[in-house]
């Protein structure tokens, strides 16, 4: 065709990115790689390998190694030897290596991002000016973190050897998140990158040469699930961090139960792109083409469910199915393509397959007349119109191209639909006033809000989801404490499985002790649960008698059960307008508890004496009482953020509640543990429901009867005694309580993680060590107040 | 591996929804409508998120090779050949219209073998004074003569005097217009006085095209060019056009976003069509890429016609020349290898 002709036409032809940079370093790699292992590159011990592919073409660019157990073992062992000299370096000597890394891939970006774009088939727009620029920027931000380190993490150590799993939609982005903070904290790490996307990883590891990484620090294995597998459940990791689906996610929850084992997981997402009728449709229609139409929508935190306002649903679906044929689809390498190729045709065929059974469920199908290309694995945008939330497609992610929409009429609606998932990582607000952009986004359940824009990612602001999309967060302040412990509780000496002084009653042992009456004049005194702000008799109409540490019998509580448990759950769930209640007016409640528990001293001391003796009694009402006033002190001082991202734009990072909290209590301090643990809790916003020590759990008695006469709505702290063994279980089964902190045994800890895979609720427990409640560095502080909240970041851009 | 394409799934269970927009055939020239002033309060601008947009849109096409030659013949037909200079004297606008007949030199067209396209600029736009000459200079070319009118820069003469200025030029035969508005209008929100003013305008221009200059870099918000941009096309623009190019901010493309969207907004809901001025501050051939995207993106490929789109630019096409030069025989060209405009 002439030039004239293309004067007529004027269609833009290709404009494809010159790999032959890429091809090169393949070329001189031999096309084929082994793993990375104490900074040199070792064949794989089985002798097992396969190729990575371009999904655009088929063609197979690299043979990788498939990583074996021994492989692993080989890997962590070197992340093991190069722990000590490592952490040994000077925080200032670790900042350097990041920032040369930082340095390294902005040097060698567009080598990057052609690699990348060729293993991955997004487009090379998108790995060239969106990926290795956060890259770089992430190495750059953690430099700065890993020269801060002593200074704004005074107390805190390196978690060890770090096992770090990643997903093959942002290769090389992923690497970055999870190395980056590992290394600045001091860890060592070994990572597997995704089966389907290995390369630049493998390119990494040559910048580690490249710069002189001390060997070992940094490990990469190639391989596939079973390389991931070997990882999770080496006995000598540290920590595991993993991006990726919620399905591997709950495996790997199960896997690490039984270990102490620190974990992070970024999982899946349903996330809400809600529209109101005053937004700018125009760029609304933008954002969703960044949300669901961003790396062929093979993104965790896409907006792939769009809910528009009744007023403007029609011109805003009618806006997006004319945006929909300007985008171009094709070759990925190809600098005027908006979407490129799925990685994988497994993933192609899931997107085929919920697509159809949408349909087939009542959807109606709009899809871009975007030419395909005759060959590779391609997926047209795709709108969903006709869905309701009781649909499949609406409900379940489709991690592809895939938009479905639903209409809403008030905030309140919208608020309501955008929370209807068990998913909860992100959400874009549009609206043009900041009274409703701000107040939906304060409502969303969701870790990531953006207001007016969405996918904005920064090194600086933290990431990651609330409910099933998994814990933790990645980036900011708060992704560097997924990466510390704190020093004392790494030293902390281990629990013996029987807590001191405590005789438990076997079930169904005879009883036939005699209650001194005289202590209450004779009168019989009755412990019920405390549920709802009531005493209520348990369910299961027995008692079981309580012991002094001299065997006599000190009295009997109630014997929780189940559905003890879920009436606790559904009053804390009735109550977290608690969340609501300003900071000051939960630290005045609080103030008010101390004081009423101050009121009452000698009378708890006197029983409470029994089951302690007194001395500790004494010092632990002493102790509960600053504890409690710490907390209502801190109420209104645990304070967010606001992050400066590099764009006109405030991010706010909000400390929220979790919601409903479980807390099963420690044997060894009856009341003060309890206080320790609760107070942070309600501090924060949470609802508790408690399980107080077997030990004495008596202490409910007298610690309601100050809670009722506190001003403490009624279900905000839930009392429920009973055998923590079968009650902690209820709570980690039961889908509506966000968080479970569970302070006893190591095989305790092991059982609750393992039943909390239900809803993947985060678990915090003290890994089977001994907490000295009574010293206020372990037993107080911001490290329970962190582990009470969580961070939504809501981004805010402005300009008129 | 490819799917099938599917459009829509069964039509019978198809929502009602507005068309997306208008077959091109089904364009209208705009002939206004009554000033709606819900239209005017319905405009929306995020700025933040049209600045994204404009960022990313630039780098999300590009065109290479003979594509690239084609996009830049196009830029050229859609330039206004532009003096408005104190010293400006007639014999620099026959100059200028000289190039305007001629804008590449002959042996460039050998080489990109496009002497069949008949390229010439879209219009040659002076100030009133010019319009004879240039009009005489022009004959037998079809090409346009634009007067810039009304007070320009500032639009601030007497409205008797703006009208008259109209007319003058019209008779002395200028077939385009290009008028600018009194931005204080817009500040103040009085849409009634900028709708009547602009109305009178258009009925002085007769059967000329008018072009309506918003003055965008006056106006400070981008939702005071959107709503403008919306009261100018129900007076009747043919043309809204960004710059006087005597702004201290000239075209830029979050501008040129909330002025194409306010024109598709238009034609969806009135199916008329009306044309888009970039003026003032585009120099390279690059952001002359830029527009051109920008236009096909928003609205599609009739506004990469003179008919619908011009730039108004004195030196772009000297870069243009240079970039052509380049593809023609792969060595980077030299300014004084180009005839003078």
């Amino acid at each position: 065709m002439t030039v004239a002709e293309k004067y007529v036409t004027m269609e833009y032809g290709p404009a494809l990115e010159d790999a032959k940079e890429a091809l090169l370093w393949l070329e001189q790699h031999g096309r084929s790689f082994g793993h990375f292992i104490g900074g040199e590159w070792h064949a794989p011990i089985a002798g097992e390998s396969f190729d990575t592919a371009d999904p655009s073409s088929g063609e197979v660019l690299a043979t990788v190694a498939q990583g074996s157990a021994a492989d692993i073992d080989a890997a962590v062992q070197a992340a093991r030897s190069a722990l000590g000299p490592w952490q040994s370096l000077s925080p200032h000597a670790r900042a350097r290596y990041l920032y040369a890394m930082a340095r390294q891939v902005q040097k060698h970006s567009r080598r990057l991002a052609v690699l990348e774009t060729m293993d991955n088939g997004k487009p090379i727009r998108e790995s060239r000016d969106i990926d290795i620029p956060l890259v770089t920027r992430h190495f750059y931000h953690h430099a700065g973190w890993a020269q801060l380190l002593e200074e704004e993490f005074p107390g805190y150590s390196a978690c060890g050897v770090v096992g770090q799993i990643i997903p093959w939609n942002f290769p090389l982005l992923m690497l970055a998140w999870k190395i980056a903070p590992a290394l600045a904290a001091g860890n060592t790490v070994v990572l597997k990158p995704a089966e389907y996307t290995p390369l630049t990883a493998l390119a990494f590891a040559e910048i580690c040469q490249t710069i002189e990484l001390p060997a070992g620090v940094v490990n990469i294995v190639t391989g596939d699930g079973r390389t991931g597998e070997a990882l999770v459940a080496h006995g000598d990791v540290d920590k595991i961090a993993f991006t990726g689906s919620t399905e591997v996610g709950r495996a790997i929850r199960k896997a690490t139960a039984g270990t102490d084992k620190k974990l992070s997981l970024e999982l899946g997402g349903k996330s809400p792109f809600i529209v109101f009728d005053d937004a700018d449709l125009d760029s609304a229609v933008e954002g969703v083409v960044d949300g669901i139409w961003f790396n062929q929508g093979q993104v965790c935190c896409a907006g792939s469910r769009l809910l528009v306002q009744e007023r403007v649903y029609d011109a805003m679906i009618a806006k997006l199915r004319a945006r929909m044929d300007t985008l171009r689809v094709g070759a990925p390498l190809d600098k005027a393509i908006d979407v490129g190729a799925i990685v994988a045709p497994v993933q192609l065929e899931r997107m085929r397959r919920m697509v159809d059974q949408g349909v087939q469920d009542g959807a109606v199908c709009w899809r871009s007349n975007s030419q395909l290309p005759e060959k590779g694995l391609f997926f047209p945008p795709t709108l969903l119109t006709n869905v309701h939330p009781s649909s499949m497609v609406a409900q379940e992610e489709i991690f592809g191209p895939v938009l479905v929409t639903m209409s809403f009429r008030t905030p309140a609606e919208a608020v309501e639909l955008a929370n209807n998932s068990a998913y909860g990582l992100a959400a874009s607000v549009w609206s043009e006033s900041i009274n409703v952009a701000l107040d939906v986004a304060s409502r969303l359940k969701a870790g990531v809000v953006w207001v007016n824009g969405t996918n904005f990612f920064d090194a600086s602001c933290g990431f990651g989801g609330y409910r099933e999309s998994g814990f933790g967060r990645e980036g900011g302040r708060e992704g560097m404490y997924e990466y510390l412990v704190p020093t004392w509780l790494k030293n902390a000496p281990l629990l013996s499985s029987e807590a001191p002084g405590a005789k438990k009653t076997e079930e169904g042992e005879e009883d036939h002790d005699v209650l001194d009456r005289s202590r209450w004049d004779g009168l019989d005194r009755t412990v019920k649960q405390y549920i709802g702000g009531k005493q209520a008799r348990p369910d299961s109409g027995y008692s079981f008698p309580v012991r002094a540490a001299d065997g006599s019998l000190l009295g009997e509580s109630p014997l929780g059960n189940r559905k003890d448990i879920r009436n606790a759950v559904e009053a804390a769930s009735n109550a977290e307008g608690w969340a609501r209640t300003t900071a000051h007016g939960r630290a005045q409640v609080l103030y008010y508890i101390a004081e009423n528990l101050s009121y009452r001293r000698s009378e708890l001391a006197q029983a409470l004496g029994r089951s302690t003796g007194s001395h500790q009694a004494e010092r632990e009402i002493a102790a509960a009482i600053e504890r409690i006033f710490s907390y209502a002190a801190w109420a209104d001082k645990f304070d967010g953020a606001v992050h400066t991202p590099p764009m006109r734009n405030v991010t706010l990072a909000m400390h929220e509640p979790l919601g409903v909290m479980g807390i099963v209590c420690p044997e060894d301090a009856p009341l003060l543990g309890l206080v320790s643990l609760v107070l942070p809790a309600i501090a924060m916003g949470n609802t508790v429901v408690a399980i107080p020590s077997e030990r004495y759990p008596l202490v409910i008695g007298d610690l309601y009867q100050i809670l009722d006469t506190s001003d403490l709505p009624g279900g905000v702290v839930n009392l429920v005694a009973g055998r923590p063994a079968e009650l902690s279980k209820v709570l980690a089964e039961h889908d509506n309580v966000s968080a479970l902190w569970y302070f006893g045994d190591a095989q305790g800890a092991a059982r609750v993680k393992a039943a909390s895979i239900g809803n993947l609720k985060q678990t915090w427990t003290n890994e089977g060590r001994a907490i000295d409640w009574f010293d206020s560095t372990q037993g107080e502080g911001r490290m329970y107040l962190r582990h009470a909240t969580q961070v939504k970041n809501i981004w805010v851009p402005y300009g008129e | 591996m490819t799917p099938k394409v599917v459009r829509e799934t069964e039509p019978e269970q198809r929502v009602q929804l507005p068309p997306a927009a208008p077959a091109a055939d089904s364009y209208r020239p705009n002939r206004g409508t009554p000033l709606n002033l819900d239209w005017v309060e319905d405009v929306r601008a995020n700025t933040s998120a049209i600045e994204r947009r404009a960022q990313t849109l630039i780098t999300r096409r590009t065109v290479k090779k003979e594509w690239q030659a084609a996009w830049l013949l196009r830029a050229i037909a859609c330039t206004d050949l532009t003096t408005l200079a104190g010293d400006d004297t007639v014999e620099r606008v026959r100059r200028l219209c000289a190039k305007a007949r001629q804008p590449l030199k002959p042996s460039l067209m050998d080489q990109l073998k496009i002497h069949e396209l008949g390229l010439t600029v879209g219009a040659v736009c002076v100030y009133h004074a010019f319009v004879e000459t240039a009009v005489r200079a022009l004959e037998g070319t079809g090409i346009p003569v634009a007067a810039v009118s009304t007070g320009f820069p500032a639009g601030l003469s007497p409205l008797a005097e703006r009208v008259a200025e109209i007319h003058r030029s019209v008779e002395a035969g200028a077939r385009e217009i290009d008028i600018v508005i009194t931005r204080a209008h817009v500040l103040g929100g009085n849409w009634h006085a900028l709708y009547d003013e602009i109305a009178t305008f258009k009925d002085a221009c007769g059967s000329a095209h008018m072009k309506v200059i918003l003055g965008t870099g006056d106006l400070m918000t981008l939702r005071n060019v959107g709503r403008a941009s919306m009261v100018a096309m129900m007076a009747g623009a043919d043309f809204i056009k960004t710059s006087t190019g005597k702004e201290p901010v000239n075209a830029t493309l979050p501008v040129g976003l909330v002025m194409t969207r306010a024109i598709r907004s238009y034609l969806q809901q009135t199916g008329m069509a009306v044309g888009f001025k970039a003026a003032g501050g585009v120099r390279t051939a690059k952001q002359a890429m830029e527009w051109l995207f920008l236009m096909k993106e928003e609205l599609g490929r009739p506004w990469l016609e003179p008919s619908h789109f011009r730039f108004g630019a004195s030196g772009m096409l000297a870069d243009i020349e240079r970039q052509l030069e380049h593809f023609a025989t792969g060595r980077y060209s030299a300014g004084h290898r180009h005839p003078l405009a």
